[in-house]
């Protein structure tokens, strides 16, 4: 059963495992806690539409498989077309009565940011533009981790990775992370959501809203990766909630339109505290620190002015 | 085309039989089994195993719910704590599909998880 009622307790997440132990995630991995719990919330009448990348290789070694809810295989590109001819093809044949038309089956893509911000954003585009009943789940681990860590669209600003590397010339990557929540937003889709797992019950919530939308809905969800990131492995929470306590990743949702901070920071920590956990952070001078501090002092107040209030405060060192 | 007349073939498609040779596998790489990666153990994975001291333990389910392998089990088995206090659940390890990340340990608030080394 799919958990239809947002949740006040953590002790209302069910117990029942959907993606299940025995795949072959790193030690720590980010997302594929959040696989845990977002099969949790679809239950068993959900199809999920996965693009490759590290989710998919490393929950379906052949012939086996770590999930127990019908699932499709991708390309890089694709998972919102897939997604959306699975929707289209569910609606077809209740239509034509070969399936129960009371039946709801809930049709989940997933995919990386690189998929998502990248290769797969026009598939993704043109799903939110058909207004397809799809919730689509990008878990973002900041690079293209499955192919050993190369940058994305989502990489942020001063990261390293194999191709941003860090020497005389290139300190990391000099461009910064594309807002994919502005591009769903432009679409006018009915829900948009970012979450985070050190924040469980918020990331729960927003499952269960896009669950319960008809028509696109989009959750962008910040997944640690331990070799990515260069964590130790049993820092991926830590450092996920640093992630919100900095104002680096704000708790986002907006519904028909209206935006809203879920999760409020009245006193934001310095972002030296989040990259200086990080070894993808390492080469970075004080300097280097102070630039990145002000550009995400100028996000939170983009995102204040957006929601109409302080939802996020000053920095309180 | 005979590949539908073929002997054994509705247990070959639709997976009622797990794949011992190369005929046992199914057509068109369909994974009829759901969840059987957890036949997978990933206890070598380890150096450090988490050890979870039920006396300290005050059930706050945080550690099942952070663990990213799904191998902290919720059982329902009743402790009595040495101070008196009554518990209707347990956690427990399962040390097939524990890769010994640390996670639970890291973030359970009363410390009653220890990483305990593998090897001396
Ligand atoms: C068209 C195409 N180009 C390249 C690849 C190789 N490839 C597979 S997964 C991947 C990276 C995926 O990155 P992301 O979507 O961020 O997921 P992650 O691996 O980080 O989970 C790449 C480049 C591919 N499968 N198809
Ligand atoms: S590389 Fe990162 S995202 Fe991929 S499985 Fe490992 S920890 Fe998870
Ligand atoms: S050490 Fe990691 S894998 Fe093992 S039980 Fe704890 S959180 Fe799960
Ligand atoms: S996190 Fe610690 S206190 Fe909470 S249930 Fe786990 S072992 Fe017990
Ligand atoms: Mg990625």
């Amino acid at each position: 059963m799919a958990l239809t009622k947002p949740i006040k307790s953590l002790w209302e997440i069910p117990r029942e495992e959907r993606f299940v132990g025995g795949h072959a995630a790193c030690q720590g991995c980010g997302a594929a806690l959040v696989l845990r719990h977002l099969t949790k919330v679809v239950g068993k009448d959900a199809i999920i539409v996965n693009a490759t990348g590290c989710m998919e290789v490393i929950s379906t070694l052949f012939p086996r498989t770590a999930w127990r809810n019908p699932w499709l295989h991708l390309a890089f590109e694709n998972a919102g077309a897939a997604a959306s001819g699975v929707e289209a093809a569910l609606k077809a044949l209740q239509r034509k009565g070969v399936l129960d038309k009371n039946r709801y089956i809930k049709v989940v893509a997933i995919a990386g940011d690189g998929g998502t911000f990248d290769i797969g954003l026009q598939s993704l585009s043109g799903m939110l533009e058909r207004g397809h009943d799809v919730m689509y789940v990008v878990y973002d681990n900041e690079a293209y981790m499955n192919t050993g860590i190369q940058r994305s669209g989502a990489t942020p600003y001063g990261a390293w990775t194999t191709t941003t590397p860090v020497g005389k010339k290139f300190r990391g990557e000099w461009r910064p992370k594309k807002d994919i929540v502005g591009i769903a937003y432009a679409h006018r889709i009915p829900y948009i959501a970012t979450a985070n797992p050190a924040y469980p019950i918020d990331m729960i919530n927003k499952f269960v809203k896009a669950y319960n939308t008809r028509g696109p809905s989009l959750v962008h969800v910040l997944t640690p990766c331990t070799p990515g990131w260069r964590i130790p492995e049993s820092k991926t929470i830590e450092v996920a909630k640093l992630a919100v306590q900095t104002g680096m990743w704000v708790l986002l949702e907006i519904e028909n339109g209206k935006p809203k901070v879920t999760v409020k920071v009245r006193k934001r920590k310095p972002v030296r505290e989040y990259l200086k956990m990080q070894g993808r952070f390492r080469h970075l001078t004080e300097e280097d620190i102070k630039k990145i501090q002000e550009m995400v002092d100028k996000y939170v107040e983009e995102i204040n002015r957006w929601v109409g209030e302080e939802a996020i405060g000053p920095v309180e060192e | 085309m005979s590949t539908n007349q073929e002997e054994g073939f509705p247990e070959r498609f639709l997976g009622k039989k797990y794949p011992e040779t190369m005929e046992d596998l199914p057509i068109a790489a369909i994974v009829p089994w759901p969840g059987s990666t957890l036949d997978v153990t990933t206890h070598a994975w380890r150096t450090f195993r988490p050890v979870i001291n039920q006396d300290k333990c005050v059930r706050c389910r945080l550690c099942w719910i952070y663990c990213p392998d799904g191998a902290i089990l919720e059982v329902d088995e009743e402790y009595t704590t040495s101070t008196g206090k009554k518990y209707k659940v347990s956690f427990k390890v399962d040390y097939d599909h524990c890769k010994g990340c640390g996670i639970c340990a890291n973030e359970c608030p009363v410390k009653a998880i220890e990483m305990v080394p593998e090897m001396k």
